[in-house]
């Protein structure tokens, strides 16, 4: 085992991701623009005129949103991240690959490398989106740089949830309802849409170990405050990342394993 | 290790919980041969494989393959072993050639090398045309064959194949046969699993016979049905002249090639090692003795014969759920 091999491999399977998506062109334009076009653009100017700007403490509902349908993005992408290994452990494709001499990592990684550059396009066209209707990011460039950083290191630990599940459960059947049951509520139970300060004190609890929440709450900062407010939030979502990452691989790997022997 | 001797499984074990999917199973592979492992579904075939082709850790027992430890030496074992899986394990939105791309990576040959070996994997399984549509457009044969290039990319010993032709027309199931064969004139050892007796029978150099997850017998196909008995003849003898019988019976008992004979009431059963020669012997001893006979029939056993009298059913009644996937 090489590292040339190691490369190899994973460059021929990173490959078939980007392969697959090409040919899936219809799908990938929904992917890329169902998030920007319903919750960015639908639902920040449904509610643009209702939010009250002294609660949201942003210049508008739609640089106050901003921030959470980007991480709202980097859910959807990592959480749907497992879906196509799930397809190949169905229909034998996996079998196939774990009969070549690879290494058994190569597999997850390639995933890895995909969804997030994925994710990373997608982020950034959001931000353009949004620039387009006028939000103006308060940190400039090395703000896009930083929410990247954020986004990425969340959509590893999402994207281990979701292979996770993948090699544990029975059917797609089970994987798709499970998907269901985790995101909407993992969505709506965050600072995506409403600050905490809006919500009603239970509610607040429960958002209040979402991870979603911090995450957001970082990136929200670099889009309307600036810096000095942003840096600090940044700070403790990386540590909470960190952790949230750790503990996800690890359940990751393990399913992994179980699954492959 | 005898250089012959390419796998050797000893007291294979393997449970899923508390269901026991295989119970000591143990044989060997010589090189160059066709070896079948033949039984219904849920036998235990599959799970055998799998453990050969190291996706599947054993429960108990040990396997080795070209003499590595399909534990031990995974990776090893791996290298030298081409797989075609069961299903149709092909990506829909990947082309024919991507595919072989792909596994050139994963078996970590150069790009010239990869592409070499693609353009002489697509002649041989007729794919040229085809090569660069997107496998979804693939019939069931195509898929198969694309399936059986994938096999052979690394340059592989030992092919494993699982149920090659399942659910395929009959032209496209002789195409493999053939291909099967072509391999085995190349030098490569075959091992593959099937529930059709027919082609265990065409293609099989030896075979295992495998039922409820153990081996009933093993042998190659001949041995297996000789070990009935053989192949056999009834003369039916005129109705006047069965008094003649037991004469005639002790000139056919002399004939070199005859094994046993036994008088029923119309005429003799007659068992023989080659039924081409000893028929016109015992036809010259019936016109030597003056009997006329009414007529000869050859039996000679199936494989179907040989499954029931070691598994105790036959192959498609075994398992009641068999028949429903």
């Amino acid at each position: 085992m090489t590292f040339q091999h190691y490369r190899q491999e994973v460059l021929a399977l990173t490959m078939r991701w980007v392969r697959r998506l090409s040919r899936e062109k219809f799908s990938m334009l929904f992917t890329l623009v169902q998030p920007m076009l319903f919750w960015l653009i639908f639902f920040g100017s449904l509610f643009q005129r209702a939010a009250n700007i002294q609660i949201l403490d942003a210049p508008n509902y739609m640089s106050f949103l901003a921030g959470g349908v980007v991480v709202m993005t980097v859910l959807n992408n990592g959480l749907a991240g497992g879906v196509d290994l799930l397809f190949d452990k169905e229909n034998g494709f996996l079998e196939r690959m774990m009969s070549t001499p690879i290494h058994r990592s190569s597999v997850i990684l390639s995933r890895y490398l995909f969804v997030m550059a994925i994710t990373g396009m997608q982020i950034l066209v959001i931000l353009s989106i949004a620039f387009v209707f006028g939000v103006r990011l308060e940190t400039g460039l090395p703000g896009i740089a930083v929410i990247l950083a954020i986004g990425m290191l969340f959509g590893v630990g999402l994207t281990a949830i979701s292979m996770g599940i993948a090699f544990s459960v029975k059917s797609h059947g089970d994987f798709f309802s499970l998907l269901g049951f985790l995101s909407l509520p993992m969505i709506f139970l965050s600072s995506a849409l409403v600050p905490l300060s809006a919500m009603p004190g239970w509610m607040q609890v429960v958002a209040m170990v979402n991870p979603m929440t911090w995450v957001i709450d970082a990136v929200r900062p670099l889009i309307i405050t600036g810096w000095d407010a942003a840096i600090p939030q940044v700070a403790l979502a990386f540590v909470i990342l960190a952790v949230f990452d750790a503990v996800c691989l690890y359940g990751g790997a393990k399913a992994f394993r179980r699954a492959i022997g | 290790m005898d250089p012959a001797i390419v796998i050797d499984v000893a007291h294979l074990g393997k449970t899923f919980g508390s269901v026991t999917a295989i119970e000591d199973v143990s044989f060997t592979v010589h090189a160059g041969e066709i070896f079948g492992l033949l039984g219904p579904n849920g036998a235990g075939k599959s799970t055998t494989l799998r453990i050969l082709i190291t996706v599947l850790p054993p429960s108990s027992g040990t396997a080795t393959v070209l003499g590595h430890d399909v534990l031990t030496e995974a990776d090893t074992v791996r290298s030298l072993i081409g797989y075609v899986p069961q299903e149709r394990a092909v990506d829909r939105f990947l082309t024919g050639r991507e595919h072989l791309e792909l596994l050139g990576g994963l078996y970590h040959l150069s790009r010239t090398e990869t592409n070499a070996r693609i353009d002489e994997l697509l002649k041989l399984v007729n794919l040229e045309e085809h090569a660069d549509r997107v496998a979804k457009t693939y019939s069931g044969g195509m898929k198969r064959k694309l399936d059986i290039a994938c096999g052979l990319l690394p340059h592989p010993k030992i092919v494993f194949l699982d149920e090659p032709t399942l659910g395929l027309d009959v032209q496209s199931r002789l195409r493999i046969w053939d291909y099967i064969r072509q391999l085995r004139e190349q030098g490569i050892t075959i091992v593959m699993t099937t529930n059709y007796l027919e082609e265990a029978d065409q293609l099989c150099d030896r075979l295992a016979i495998i039922d409820g997850g153990t081996i009933r017998v093993i042998g190659s196909p001949l041995e297996l049905k000789t070990g009935l008995g053989g192949d056999s003849l009834s003369l039916t003898i005129k109705d006047h002249e069965t008094e003649k019988l037991p004469r005639l019976r002790e000139g056919v008992m002399a004939l070199p090639l005859v094994r046993d004979v036994r008088i029923n009431p119309t005429g003799l059963d007659v068992l023989v090692e080659s039924p081409e020669k000893s028929l016109s012997a015992v036809i010259e001893v019936a016109q030597r003795l003056d009997c006329s006979l009414d007529g000869i029939e050859y039996h000679r056993p199936r494989l179907d014969d040989v499954f029931v009298a070691h598994t105790g059913h036959g192959l498609r009644g075994g398992t009641p759920d068999a028949a429903e996937e």
